[in-house]
């Protein structure tokens, strides 16, 4: 649906926002998506919020900021981490990788976008991007090869429409053509 | 979330200096329970003092005594998939895996965890009473919800648990934790680390304010293959323990050595009735000595309603942790189906 | 080819009926599809609502001092300082409200339930107003409270208003009494669910763009942008102008997007009075102070004659309701609809408790009401001795048993056979207690599921443009169903266009009218009108390619014509054809442009009723000594009228099974009648299945032509999934240990029997 008619976003200026007004901003370096970024964060502002509220990435998801439903999955120094639960302070230095980094500059899908697509393995669509960064977390990790141990890796994301098979056929399609690589 | 500082020492000693300073600080590691703790407004300290930045407390080391020191900033993944530790302490490696998810294992640390807090609803909920939360104003989990609290060890004031799965393997494996204070570092045998409720509920551990965990160390590994860690909760993952048993066995033949028991989700800490590992010294493994002992270790049980059932459910949980323990076929944490 | 018999001209169609991947997929897989709380705006404040700590009484004192001191802190609204809206409740009246006087969000200092928003904090950031909000000091007067419905069963009444759009329970059929009392084989029991909040991932959550001049864009978490508009219209005296409501994309609802919830109160209210751009975000707990599935004490009774055949069916209910609004759901309806019995009677009574209302929450009612029955129906065949299969053929009717009308089509005879014999259920030893593995019980059970195949007055437009391109568009919404994907089917195959070409706009008040997305009735409503003017649009562009210069089809009538490729050919000669581009051109026009109304055929409605079905076979593996239960294979076999999508419908249905598993081993909101408080209100302690839970899940349509449920023969799957699904798992519980549990959720406590409800 290439064009989906929506409404713009208003233009939000990224780092120039209230937080710099602060006496409690603290300077952090993070790279997000591969681009080097210097912010001042609050020492109260979680990843999270700080992704969406201050860069407007809202493809990370906030289900529960509790770290009880893994909406808010990203790639911290390639580690899966449920982001609410991560002060930004605390991970000054870290690489980020967000759902809107996984694809290529030229809008190539990641092969895990692809199969989640393909298998139709989301409906409303407000867990997905959690699921796909840590379904490529969990690739990465190897630990996980039969559907049984994709299952158990993959408990920390919930998906309330019910995906989860689908999910599953999805991320046992990638590693099956990872695997012939 | 109220307002706080926040401090990034460098060293183990500057670290102690922020939290003596500031009566009310906090150490944050892997922040996955304080940080949720903190948005309910349950825990508000005014100074958190991150420790991720401190050296040498991220590491594996051989302890030179054939044990294992697991520093206190090791994630729980690492410490769970880590070679040494699945080839020498498989109960922990299994015990951490049964706990929580990728992403939290990932981000939490060994020595968070043993600092997790309870999952009792009243605690959790700023709009209830709760003595541990804010002593004095009561606990209504006796006669209200309390379908996840504690059987054993409970006082009138607080019948929560202690919900870490990590922590029952700990206390099975007699590990040790290694602590520094403004008067320098102590060890806590993990049986005195956690405490029961008592009338001073507000308190989890016997660590004190000012001190920092350093790391985890395990003795000399004993058991092989005859381990288990099984865990009973309300979905196949992803949730808290309603009981949990860690169970480890020396055995001779088809004869006991030794044995150690510990039991989760029923008490304010891990579970241990050394009287009852006794009872196994010398026995023939079996259905009739494992069902003695789990008599034992639930003397004085005592259920408030709708954690009752917990009670008949340790009983038939320790038995066939012990059977599985007996058998070397350990509770697998894929593989749904229980041994 | 299949031919779409219901209109004029046949459809031909490519897309339609074929699995097709969702058109909003690359959306959302790249985080781009922007949910409710994900809008922006200049100067944007936040809102964090203050949830009250009783269940009722007043509050006596509110000190928003401490947080007002905050820097950045805007406002704070409470019931003392809200700006005037509509002081009557009916005016808060939305279009799926039950009878009585809406909940009234600072309306005053009353204190009707726990949890209720008693102050909103608004503030320059999200965690300014989050920590102002935990400053705010509210004392309350207590009173007495009542939240069990067990305790106050003796004050039982039928709501003297029924519900619109809901089927009151039917009229008693011969003596049911007398039935009972002479029949040689009868089962009774009381069965009982947890409450269950809806819980989509997409916590509620308003964006209100403030454009000037007090016209407003709200970006709300709803299943009908224009309920929301109406609403926001009616309680803030503002006019349809001034509003519009975009909500392209819903994260989940469930039903908890059909009424406006408080946070869009909130979020107008903060808006209208700051005259600037605000957004109100609830959190996970909050998401428990809304409605819910009710609870309900439910009496069912069977009487059967030894040959199997149903001499006497009665079911009763008595559910919660709020202490001002009568909710009501068709729970009891389905236990005399579905199976021929003569003397049948189903009563449903209310009692009030001090909760917010119960909500409409997937299939609302039927998996409430089927548990029951399909449960004592598993009962009465092991008290009759005959297969649980052969109970419901036994007793099969071909008519609504609730009414005497014609069905517009029932296939659930070839859904228990096909269902059956995709899940082996020949193979199944009928003793309980009789299949083992390892230390494993194993459990076969089924059980039937319906659902009312509904139809929606919905409007649509269509507008075709001279570069080739159609976009469809309606009111309606897509919370995961697949709405958009299946509208861009449609109109694809009624002009003949690739999916590519056209755009299906959605979620946006100033479309075309529709009623709110839920009952499993999208697909056929806006499907129809959709179709309906997309119809029109292909008659307005084949009038333009015979009437051309040389028109290769002048001689032909819109019936020998197909749409296809773009083009306008023959059916007998495709060579012979016009392109879209070509008939514009001739035309003149650079967009023909209809909207048409699909209307639910009255003449239908007053001969038949219309209904999906389906058999749900399970297999389940019980540890019974530490009470674990696996569902370790589901078949569900489904009949519910043609398919737009096969994959997109298989999801529907994988997602309610999967509610239907949630149902019966997980959900349940605990309370604390002691505060009147459910208390475990966060997602690691409301338990929905995880990913470890769910195995082989296969679902099977069962073919069915219906010509008269909907134009388009589309009958709605939201629902169906879950219905039934719960009753066929306890069944197979049953049919494993030899314990009939008659209390949802089934936990460990309730199997290893220290519990025990049989």
């Amino acid at each position: 649906m290439a064009d989906l008619d929506l409404p713009l976003r208003q233009g939000f200026a990224p780092d120039a926002g209230i937080s710099q007004a602060l006496p409690d901003d603290i300077p952090i370096t993070l790279t997000i998506n591969g681009e080097r970024r210097e912010l001042h964060v609050r020492p109260w502002t979680t990843l999270l919020d700080l992704l969406r509220e201050d860069l407007s990435l809202y493809g990370t998801k906030k289900g529960c900021d509790h770290g009880q439903c893994g909406s808010c999955t990203v790639l911290i120094d390639g580690q899966r981490m449920n982001s609410c639960l991560a002060l930004a302070v605390t991970k000054d230095g870290c690489e980020v990788t967000t759902i809107e980094g996984l694809a290529a500059p030229d809008g190539t899908l990641h092969p895990m976008q692809e199969a989640f697509i393909e298998h139709d393995a989301f409906q409303c669509g407000y867990c997905t991007p959690g699921q796909i960064c840590s379904a490529v977390g969990l690739l990465k990790e190897g630990h996980a090869r039969t559907p049984e141990e994709i299952r158990e890796m993959m408990s920390g994301n919930i998906c309330r429409c019910g995906a989860y098979t689908n999910i599953v056929d999805a991320i046992e399609d990638v590693m099956a053509k990872e695997g012939a690589k | 979330m109220n307002r706080f500082s926040i401090a990034r020492p460098g060293s183990v000693a500057e670290a102690v200096r922020e939290v003596t300073t500031h009566p009310a600080a906090k150490f944050i590691a892997g922040g996955t329970n304080l940080v949720d703790l903190m948005k309910y407004d349950v825990e508000r300290p005014t100074h958190v003092v991150d420790l991720s930045r401190l050296p040498g407390l991220n590491t594996i080391e051989e302890t030179g005594e054939g044990g294992l020191r697991l520093g206190a900033l090791v994630s729980n993944t690492a410490a769970a998939y880590d070679e040494r530790v699945k080839e020498r302490y498989p109960l922990l490696s299994s015990a951490l895996l049964a706990g929580a998810t990728p992403q939290l294992r990932n981000a939490a640390t060994m020595g968070g965890n043993l600092l997790q807090r309870t999952r009792c609803y009243y605690f959790y909920d700023a709009a209830t009473p709760c003595n541990k939360r804010q002593p004095g104003t009561g606990c209504p989990a006796k006669d209200g919800v309390n379908r996840i609290h504690a059987i054993l060890g409970t006082s009138e004031h607080c019948i929560a648990t202690h919900p870490s799965d990590m922590c029952v393997a700990l206390a099975a494996l007699e590990a040790v934790v290694k602590v520094a204070g403004p008067q320098g570092e102590r060890s806590i045998p993990m049986a005195d680390f956690h405490r029961l409720p008592g009338n001073m509920p507000e308190k989890d551990t016997n660590l004190h304010g000012d001190e920092i965990i350093l790391a985890i160390e395990l003795p000399e590994p004993r058991f092989g293959k005859n381990h288990t860690y099984l865990k009973l909760r309300d979905r196949l993952s992803y949730a808290f323990a309603l009981v949990s048993v860690a169970a480890a066995l020396e055995m001779d033949g088809e004869k006991v050595v030794e044995a150690r028991i510990a039991l989760g989700g029923v008490a304010h800490k891990p579970w241990r009735v050394p009287e009852a590992e006794e009872m196994l010294r010398g026995k023939a493994a079996g259905r009739e000595a494992f069902s003695a002992v789990a008599d034992r270790i639930l003397q004085g049980a005592q259920g408030y309603g709708g954690n009752s059932f917990k009670i008949e459910l340790a009983h038939r949980a320790i038995i066939r942790a012990l059977s599985q323990a007996a058998a070397g076929t350990p509770q697998s944490q894929t593989d749904k189906r229980i041994q | 080819m299949d031919q779409s018999p219901m209109f004029e001209t046949p459809l031909f169609e490519t897309h339609v009926g074929s699995p097709r991947n969702r058109v909003d997929g690359r959306l959302k897989v790249t985080g781009a599809a922007p949910y409710a709380a994900e809008f922006t705006a200049p100067d944007l404040a936040y809102g964090y609502v203050v949830s009250g700590a009783i269940a009722k009484g007043k509050i006596t004192n509110i000190d928003t001092s401490a947080a007002m001191a905050v820097p950045g802190v805007v406002q704070v609204f409470t019931h003392q300082n809200r700006p005037r809206t509509a002081w009557r409740s009916g005016a808060y009246q939305d279009e799926v409200a039950p009878p009585g006087k809406p909940f009234r969000p600072l309306y005053d200092e009353h204190i009707v339930y726990s949890g209720q928003p008693v102050a909103l904090v608004v503030a320059e950031d999200f965690e300014i107003a989050r920590y102002a909000a935990s400053l705010v000091r509210v004392t309350y007067e207590a009173e007495k409270h009542q939240t069990d419905v067990a305790k106050v069963l003796g004050e039982a009444y039928v709501p003297p208003k029924k519900r619109s759009g809901i089927t009151p329970p039917p009229k008693p059929k011969g003596d049911s009494e007398a039935a009972f009392g002479a029949s040689p084989v009868k089962v009774e029991s009381e069965y009982r669910i947890a409450v269950e909040h809806h819980n989509p991932m997409e916590m509620h959550a308003t964006t209100v763009v403030w454009e000037g001049g007090g016209r407003i864009t709200v970006h709300d978490k709803i299943q009908g942008a224009q309920n929301s508009q109406s609403y926001i219209t009616h309680v803030f005296g503002l006019s349809n102008d001034d509003v519009r409501v975009i909500s392209p994309f819903v994260g989940g609802a469930f039903g908890s997007g059909l009424r406006p919830q408080y946070q869009l109160f909130l979020a107008v209210m903060a808006a209208l009075e700051l005259k600037r751009s605000v957004r109100v975000t609830l959190t996970r707990d909050q998401m428990f102070t809304m409605g819910y599935r009710p609870d309900g004490v439910q009496n069912v009774a069977l009487g059967a004659n030894p040959d199997a055949r149903l001499q006497s069916i009665r079911h009763d209910l008595i559910a919660g309701t709020s202490t001002f609004e009568d909710y009501q759901e068709a729970t009891v309806n389905w236990s005399v609809m579905l199976y021929r019995c003569d003397n049948a009677t189903a009563t449903q009574k209310l009692v009030k408790i001090d909760t917010y209302t119960p909500a409409d929450m997937r299939a609302p009612g039927a998996p409430t009401g089927l548990f029951a029955m399909e449960s004592a129906m598993d009962e009465l065949s092991y008290k009759l001795g005959i297969d649980p299969v052969q109970l419901r053929l036994r007793n099969y009717s071909e008519v609504d048993e609730a009414n005497g009308k014609k069905l517009t089509s029932k296939e659930l005879r070839a859904a228990y056979q096909i269902g059956a014999e995709r899940f082996g259920w020949a193979r199944r030893n009928p003793v309980p207690r009789s299949m083992k593995e390892g230390r494993e019980l194993i459990g076969w059970g089924m059980a039937t599921g319906a659902w009312e195949a509904q139809m929606a007055r919905t409007a649509a437009r269509a507008v075709l443009t001279a570069d080739g391109r159609l976009e469809v568009a309606s009111a309606t919404a897509d919370i995961g169903t697949g709405t958009y994907t299946i509208l861009t089917q449609i109109g694809a195959d009624a002009l003949g266009l690739p999916m590519e070409k056209v755009t299906a706009r959605i979620g946006d008040s100033s479309l075309p009218k529709s009623p709110v997305e839920g009952g499993s009735w999208t697909a056929a409503s806006a499907g129809t009108a959709v179709r309906l003017a997309c119809d029109t649009v292909r008659q307005q562009l084949f009038k333009y390619a015979r009437g051309m210069d040389n028109s290769p089809i002048a001689n032909a009538d819109l019936a020998q014509v197909a749409f296809q490729g773009e083009r306008i050919a023959l059916i007998s000669d495709p060579s012979r054809f016009v392109t879209i581009a070509d008939a514009m051109r001739a035309g003149g026009v650079d967009r023909i442009e209809a909207e048409e109304t699909a209307v639910p055929d009255k003449l239908v409605q007053a001969r038949y009723s219309s209904y999906t079905h389906s058999a749900v076979f399970v297999e389940v593996r019980v540890d019974e000594e530490l009470g674990q239960v696996r569902v370790t294979r589901l078949v569900d076999a489904v009949a519910a009228g043609k398919i737009i999508n096969p994959k997109t419908a298989r999801s529907q249905i994988l997602g309610g099974v999967v509610f239907g598993i949630s149902m019966a081993l997980h959900e349940e909101s605990m309370p604390d009648h002691n505060l009147g408080r459910f208390m475990n209100h966060n997602l690691a302690e409301y338990h929905v299945p995880v990913n470890a839970d769910i195995h082989d899940i296969d679902v099977i349509f069962v073919e069915e032509q219906d010509e008269l449920a909907s134009p388009i023969g589309v009958k709605g799957l939201g629902e169906i999934g879950i219905v039934g699904t719960a009753a066929a798992i306890a069944n197979a519980v049953f049919h494993a240990t030899g314990k009939r549990i008659r209390e949802l959720p089934i936990t460990i406590d309730k199997v290893i029997g220290t519990k025990e409800t049989a």
